[in-house]
């Protein structure tokens, strides 16, 4: 089996999904569903662990080898993506599965493809294929966006839906030119054919500067994120908690573009506009969360803040810097959920005022209350959880760059800006009542709600007690993307000669 | 090692039992309050456990190790200092507990108070016995956090809402500055861990950011201890119910700015960067705030400003910088944590009894309390500097400072000037609040009849106000030994000869106290035409003024953020066109020096001929797009076109693929059209327009620029493999289908699940859709009321069969000639449509399968099925295998198992194609069936 | 020829983007079928272009790049899907913002 680990992350959701679609029973679909997720968390898991060792994994599809088939790459970083991304998946349908998924049909379904494309795009080794994987993971999210109906949905969908579109036309130009001008698609042979004499510059400059524009309307960047605040703050909160990670498929493909294929050959592509632009979104974030009016909208701005953060680093193009990145992926995708999941059920338990920043009835729960003080405190990157480790991290890394008084001032004075931001809407949104301060007879959390909520909110402390391990393990991770050699070696295969050869 | 687990158990215990009294609550507030002091009781008993090895000189450290890489570390402190800030936070902290059990009302059940303020001491703690700056770090925000949350405990009040908002804006902000600070020192030093720090003095004065290191952590500590100009939070901080104010005001957390100086200063100390900014700012908190206490009616307000001003005065001391004053500094922090905090205690035991804290109203107390009132007296008197208590001496100390300070050759006057009239000032206030307080006639109508407090919550004073007696006339015998720890520890070095003692003899400090305390009484006799003078000035109202900055922010990051984003896709759309033209020319161009040559392939007149009917489709489309319907054929006519250049340019499948597609394409705009209204989109301004059309010309010249380049380019590629292997590893001569199912299958499969996808769409989102049809098309032509015309379906049924059999021949031969599951799937649904088209839905629902969703998963099952059943042979997922068959009709051909994989592809096409047109479609049976019921 | 296709590549570009750049759906959804032929030419274009040498394996003959062609096909295929996607969705869209429907009223 361990010679098919790689694959299965993508076919579990894949025959979930399978089965969902044959009975639409509901209660069906929810067991297969979460049954399959939890499955996930397992595989994935048990894939970090084998990934551990150093060693890449490749997945040749068809048996056919790279770079003529497509193979699934794993190396730490797409492992530990994946069993994020499970984990992720899994609390997200288990909120999900108490009365959301009801609001519409193909819910669980569209939930499984949505895991799959998001997965595939961590895993595959190939341009085109993850253009393939982004269509799914997109359309998905497409539908998903609509679920539960409503018209700011549908208007918040139709931005995302035609900006996405106009971005997959790019991913396809670039595609073409960079099978035009290399005559290869997979990405190690790309990187590879890039130090070989032989091929249009110009075109393949203009190929990867499209390549990272794609990505970056993925991620999030400044002037190309405008859609996601809407669109975030549009989605249900399990749908919003799950995108939580979307922003972060861009950075990591940008990450590794970037080291394996940019960084040998042309490493000032990214030079000074990337970092540039990230910071501004950073701030642009905060002054939006600072404007934020509901609970829900100020998360969606803070998982823009975290994505500005992370564009900040790949430009970097230092292992430190990476690993540093890569904590703050992790805890901020957690953070930015689990608050999404917390918002969708405080707004349940204020009536009218729902998450709005204004007096509204009590919360009938003290521990809804504690749990906005965790996750707030994360999202403010105050001690002592895992945002202020997260912080801690990058600030250190990049203590030593060429941007790093940019860096700092920008993330300080923003982090500053949001824990004020947080500190007044808490203020209103928990301790500020209306006269009749009774608490309403609010819609009952279910237990599920409240674990998967707890669980994420939890990871907060938890990450930063297990600071270390993850570290170190951050730490080999970068190290081991940061040797695009062995990468290209370990993908092709030891020696390889050229595949191509001159057009018949 | 056994000391070093003690150490760590200190904040340990703490912070595990901080929850203890709110779980204990239940048991009622006795529990509760127990908890809390039995919590404290023991973090002290372990504090005395070190003390002896800290009294025999040791400095102990204890390590846990939590985040090395990054220089984060559990390690713990226990020197002087420490010592010292640790016996007073617990000492007090046990008096605040006993004290707080009376001062909140009895309907409160305590838990949640006693739990934060155990939070806090931990944090406290934590602070002064850091090894690790950045574990200081750690526990400094943690005590912003939970003095927010004390500050706001009775959280229904407005002013304690923002009075906590202001602290944690302020303590927390300059957290933010010293976190900077720390990582800047932590570079220069080399490491955050003190004892490398506080050895590495001289290099980090040299190095180049000594001064940046110095501002930022100078922020941190001087937005924690009140120094002006962020002394404004504190005052505000008063909402905090007595009991905190005494704890976190008095003894504990503005001290942790002055404890930070202490600290780093013999790190960060001896410069004249730190003189000036540290005694300046000292000096004018000094006397600023001794001024405005002397103003507050309010008991509290008074308190939190002579605080204020205390801190000032710790902070001149530290800013000195000679040793004597970094010792009396020192000794300034324990008599003023004494006296203040049993000051606060009398203030709230006065508002307990009296329901107000105004001194205007509160008067003559000494009648109704006289125990109360005398406690407080001498407790005032100690803050004035009166002899026989502690407050004198540490102010003799510090006058004796002032006097010829090595840096003010100068102008020797002015320091002691500074501090003679502070020292009157205080005297002034101290004075008013006796005075006005317990004499000056009788209470002017009190909401409450006031008497002595219950016997308990007046003990946490009584010992207090013992200590400043002790102090102040055994200063020998009680507080030398610990004060010279602590010295000793703040100084890194042996401290000076000094001698703690009530009489030094008529000498010039002794001459400024008498000075100070005549002028502080004089200055009070002329209180009336002073506070007549204060009435008249303008009131500074810092709570407002913080809520309106707030505002002011909040609504120019509103503004900001609509201007960048006013919502409209238009101009995320433009912003991305532009986006890409800029960054793709600039990677274009800045890269080696980009040569454009022509290439030449001979273009017959049909290439012209084809080129000519793209343009006029595709322009015509463009300029008429309002003329709806007529766009759509013309953009017909360019898949048609793009079809035929395939052809030419010999891709028969994708010439197959594009034709079946834009029938498919077309079909569903006509549908689309048929319900959206026909209302005249708006034109757009010049402006707009010009913008557009400037895009959309450089974007197609763009593109058209690097097709040319990319056609002229050298290329080498892999697709020789795949010829190669199609037939012997592929079993099919389509190299082109070969490579969909077989080579790259892979991408297929996504390709399929995407098509799924669609159809479950369209499920999910045109259920339950009612769209109202239009009676007359976009022209105002009425739509034929007669549904499908007789003759059509006439002559469209029998085609079905026709199709479908064609269909079929097209996916057989597929893998060997242009065809295969996906055109095949593409002719047999435009077939069915057609047929739905001409015979109406009914027709088309009888012949469709009910559970679309199920074919679909049927579809995609035989895909990944036999991607799987690759595993049986040990194979990869999607390892194909074939062999030849021969059937009547079609023939010899190659039967590849890939082609079952095609035929899932087939499935899945056909369903959804059917699936999303007639579900488009059925939306106008509804619409006409809601027409007929309207 | 190449400058043939080229301008023809350019030319289904421009009109595409001018046409997403309009305000109403229907226009953006002719924009994007536009835009889709061209970046579908383009990336058929990046194998060069061949005439009649279909990559269909027979004696003796040369043979265009495959593999463009595949790439292109599937292309064509999820573009179709997600032009049916948009379509459902301004649909939807219309019937919500029409008055008649209960979703246009209740705001998430």
């Amino acid at each position: 089996m361990n010679a098919n680990a790689p694959i299965l992350p993508i076919l579990i959701p894949l025959a979930a999904a399978l089965l969902q679609m044959a009975s639409g029973r509901l209660r069906f679909q929810r067991v297969v569903g979460l049954l399959a997720t939890a499955l996930l968390v397992l595989v994935t898991g048990w894939l970090t662990l084998l990934a551990d060792d150093g060693l890449l994994r490749v997945y040749a599809l068809g048996d056919w080898p790279a770079p003529f088939g497509i193979v699934l790459v794993v190396d730490r970083l797409a492992a530990a993506m994946t069993l994020l991304t499970a984990v992720l998946g899994f609390l997200v349908l288990l909120y999900a599965s108490a009365g959301f998924d009801e609001e519409g049909i193909h819910f669980h379904p569209l939930f499984q493809f949505q895991l799959l494309g998001l997965l595939g795009a961590f895993l595959t080794g190939d341009l085109f294929n993850l253009f393939v994987f982004f269509e799914i993971m997109l359309l998905a999210s497409y539908v998903l966006l609509a679920h539960g109906g409503g018209l700011t949905r549908t208007r918040a969908g139709i931005s995302y839906v035609v900006l996405n579109l106009v971005g997959s036309a790019l991913f396809l130009i670039a595609l073409g030119l960079i099978y035009g001008t290399l005559g290869t698609l997979n990405l190690a042979d790309v990187a590879r054919v890039l130090t070989l004499p032989g091929y249009d510059r110009a075109l393949a400059r203009l190929a990867f500067a499209l390549l990272i524009t794609v990505f970056a309307l993925k991620a999030g960047l400044l002037p190309l994120s405008f859609w996601l605040p809407h669109t975030y703050s549009a989605a249900g909160a399990p749908v919003a908690a799950l995108f939580a990670i979307m922003t972060k498929v861009g950075i990591v493909a940008i990450l590794r573009v970037q080291v394996i294929a940019l960084e040998p050959v042309m490493p000032d592509l990214l030079d000074n506009w990337l970092t540039t632009l990230a910071l501004a979104t950073v701030a642009f974030a905060a002054l939006g969360a600072l404007a934020a009016s509901r609970l829900h909208a100020l998360v969606a701005w803070l998982v823009l803040l975290s994505a500005g953060t992370l564009l900040v680093t790949p430009a970097q193009a230092s292992a430190e810097v990476s690993a540093a990145a890569l904590y703050y992926l992790l805890q901020s995708t957690l953070a930015g959920a689990a608050f999404f999941l917390l918002a969708g059920l405080i707004a349940e338990q204020r009536g009218k005022a729902a998450d709005q920043f204004l007096a509204g009835p009590p919360l009938p729960a003290t521990w809804l209350k504690i749990a906005f003080l965790l996750a707030a405190t994360t999202a403010a990157a105050l001690p002592p959880f895992s945002g202020f480790v997260g912080k801690l991290m990058l600030l250190t890394t990049t203590r030593g760059v060429a941007a790093g008084p940019a860096i700092w001032v920008v993330v300080l004075i923003s982090g500053f800006i949001v824990m004020a931001a947080l500190a007044r809407d808490g203020c209103a949104l928990i301790w500020k009542h209306k006269a009749a301060g009774t608490p309403l007879p609010g819609r009952p959390v279910g237990w599920q709600r409240a674990t998967a909520t707890v669980l994420l909110i939890a990871a907060g402390p938890l990450l930063a007690i297990g600071a270390r391990p993850l570290s170190d393990y951050a730490a080999r991770t970068a190290a081991q993307l940061h040797a695009p050699g062995a990468y290209v070696t370990g993908v092709l295969g030891a020696g390889t000669t050229t595949g191509r050869e001159a057009a018949p | 090692m056994n000391s070093n687990l003690l150490l760590l158990a200190i904040p340990g215990t703490a912070f595990a039992a901080f929850l203890l009294p709110l779980l204990l609550q239940r048991f009622g507030r006795v529990a509760a309050t127990l908890a809390a002091a039995a919590v404290i009781g023991s973090c002290l008993a372990l504090v005395l456990q070190l003390a002896p090895a800290v009294f025999a000189g040791e400095t102990q450290l204890a390590r846990l190790s939590w985040l090395p890489i990054y220089g984060l570390d559990l390690s713990l402190r226990m020197d002087g200092l420490g010592l010292l800030f640790s016996v007073l936070i617990c000492g007090i902290g046990l008096l605040v507990v006993l004290y707080a059990f009376y001062y909140l009302p009895g309907s409160d059940r305590m838990g949640r108070f006693y739990s934060i303020l155990l939070l806090f001491m931990a944090a406290m703690l934590g602070i002064v016995l850091s090894e690790n700056l950045l574990l200081l770090l750690v526990f400094w925000e943690i005590t912003s956090l939970s003095s927010f949350l004390l500050v706001a405990y009775s959280h229904d009040k407005y002013e304690s809402r923002i009075g906590a908002r202001m602290a944690l804006a302020v303590t927390g902000g300059g957290g933010l500055a010293l976190l900077a600070g720390i990582l800047l020192l932590g570079h220069i030093a080399g490491s955050y861990e003190l004892s490398v720090i506080l050895a590495a003095g001289d290099q980090i004065r040299a190095h180049a950011l000594y001064a940046p290191t110095l501002i930022l952590i100078l922020l941190g500590a001087f937005t924690k201890s009140a120094q002006f100009p962020f002394h404004f939070w504190l005052p505000n901080a008063m909402s905090a119910p007595t009991p905190v104010s005494a704890y976190l005001h008095s003894a504990t957390m503005v001290k942790a700015g002055v404890f930070l100086l202490a600290r780093l200063h013999p790190a960060l100390g001896g410069t004249d960067a730190w003189f000036w900014l540290v005694s300046g700012t000292g000096a004018v908190t000094l006397v600023y705030s001794a001024a405005t206490a002397l103003f507050r009616h309010d008991i509290k307000g008074l308190l939190a400003y002579s605080t204020i001003s205390h801190l000032g005065l710790i902070t001149l001391l530290f800013g000195l910088d000679t040793p004597l004053s970094i010792v009396a500094g020192v000794f300034h922090i324990i008599n003023h944590a004494i006296f203040k905090a049993s000051l606060f205690m009398a203030a709230g035991v006065i508002d307990h009894e009296c329901g107000t804290r105004d001194m205007r109203r509160v008067n003559g107390m000494f009648k109704r309390m006289p125990i109360t009132a005398s406690l407080a007296i001498i407790a005032a008197s100690s803050m004035a500097g009166v002899p026989l208590l502690n407050g004198f001496l540490s102010k003799e100390m510090f006058f004796a400072e002032t006097v010829g300070h090595p840096q003010f050759e100068a102008i020797s006057w002015l320091l002691p000037l500074v501090a003679t009239i502070a020292g009157m000032l205080a005297v002034a206030y101290s004075l008013r609040f006796v005075h006005d307080v317990f004499f000056n006639g009788e209470p002017i109508d009190l909401p409450r009849q006031p008497h002595e407090p219950p016997r308990w919550m007046r003990a946490p004073i009584e010992l207090l106000v013992l200590l400043c007696l002790l102090v102040g006339v055994f200063p020998a015998w009680t507080v030398a030994p610990l004060l010279d720890v602590a010295a000793a520890a703040t100084l890194q070095a042996p401290i000076p000869a000094f001698e703690l003692a009530l009489w030094h003899g008529f000498n010039r400090p002794l001459m400024m106290s008498l000075l100070a305390l005549a002028g502080g009484v004089f200055i009070y006799a002329l209180r009336g035409p002073l506070f007549a003078w204060q009435a008249q000035l303008p009131p500074l109202r810092p709570r407002t003024a913080f809520e309106r900055v707030y505002r002011l922010f909040a609504a120019a990051a509103r503004r900001v953020v609509a201007v960048l984003d006013n919502g409209s896709l238009q101009r995320y759309n433009a912003l991305l066109f532009s986006f890409i033209l800029l960054l793709g020319g600039w990677a274009f161009f800045s890269g080696p020096a980009a040569t454009l040559r022509l290439p030449t392939q001979p273009a017959g007149e049909a290439a012209y001929i084809a080129l000519f009917a793209l343009l006029l489709g595709s322009m015509g489309g463009t300029l008429l797009y309002r003329k709806r319907l007529l766009a759509v054929t013309l953009v017909g006519v360019v898949g048609l076109v793009v079809a035929l250049i395939f052809v030419r340019l010999s891709a028969p499948d994708l010439a197959l693929t594009q034709l079946a597609v834009e029938t498919g394409t077309i079909i569903l705009m006509l549908l689309v059209l048929y319900y959206l209204p026909a209302r005249e989109a708006p034109r757009s301004s010049a402006s707009r327009l010009g913008r557009d059309l400037l895009l959309a010309f450089f974007a197609g010249g763009g593109m058209m620029l690097i097709t040319l380049k990319m056609l002229a380019a050298p290329f080498a590629t892999i697709s020789g493999f795949y010829l190669r292997e199609a037939v012997p590893g592929g079993g099919g001569t389509n190299v082109v289908n070969v490579i969909l199912v077989d080579f790259r299958g892979f991408d297929t499969l996504g390709e399929v699940t995407v098509l799924a996808m669609v159809a479950l769409a369209s499920h999910a989102l045109l259920e339950r859709l009612v769209l109202t049809a239009p009676s007359h098309d976009s022209d105002g032509r009425p739509w034929s009321s007669e549904a499908h015309p007789l003759f059509l379906s006439m002559l469209v049924r029998p085609l079905l069969p026709l199709t479908l059999t064609v269909s079929v021949y097209i996916f057989l031969r597929g893998h060997n000639l242009p065809g295969g599951g996906f055109v095949a799937g593409l002719i047999t649904s435009v077939a069915l449509v057609v047929q739905y088209l001409a015979n109406g839905n009914l027709f088309a629902q009888r012949r469709l399968p009910r559970n679309s969703a199920g074919l679909l998963s049927l579809g995609l099952l035989l895909a990944v099925g036999v991607g799987m059943a690759s595993w049986l042979f040990g194979r990869p997922f999607l390892t194909t295998a074939h062999g030849h068959v021969s059937l009547p009709l079609i023939g010899e051909f190659e039967l590849a198992s890939a082609m079952i994989f095609d035929l899932g592809v087939y499935v899945v096409v056909v369903t959804v194609v059917v699936t999303v047109l007639s579900g488009l479609g059925r939306l106008s049976e509804r619409a006409h069936s809601q027409e007929a019921v309207n | 020829m190449e400058v043939l296709l080229s301008i023809a590549i350019g030319v289904l570009t421009a009109c595409g983007v001018f046409l997403i750049l309009r305000s109403r759906t229907f226009p953006v959804l002719l924009g994007l079928t536009l835009l889709s032929y061209a970046v579908n030419l383009f990336l058929f274009a990046s194998g060069r272009l061949r005439i009649d040498a279909p990559p269909l394996i027979r004696a003796g003959a040369s043979y265009a790049d495959p593999l463009p062609q595949a790439l292109v096909l599937t292309a064509i295929v999820i573009g179709f899907g997600m032009t049916a996607y948009l379509a459902i969705l301004a649909l939807r869209a219309l019937s919500e913002s029409g008055a008649d429907h209960v979703d246009a009223h209740r705001e998430p």
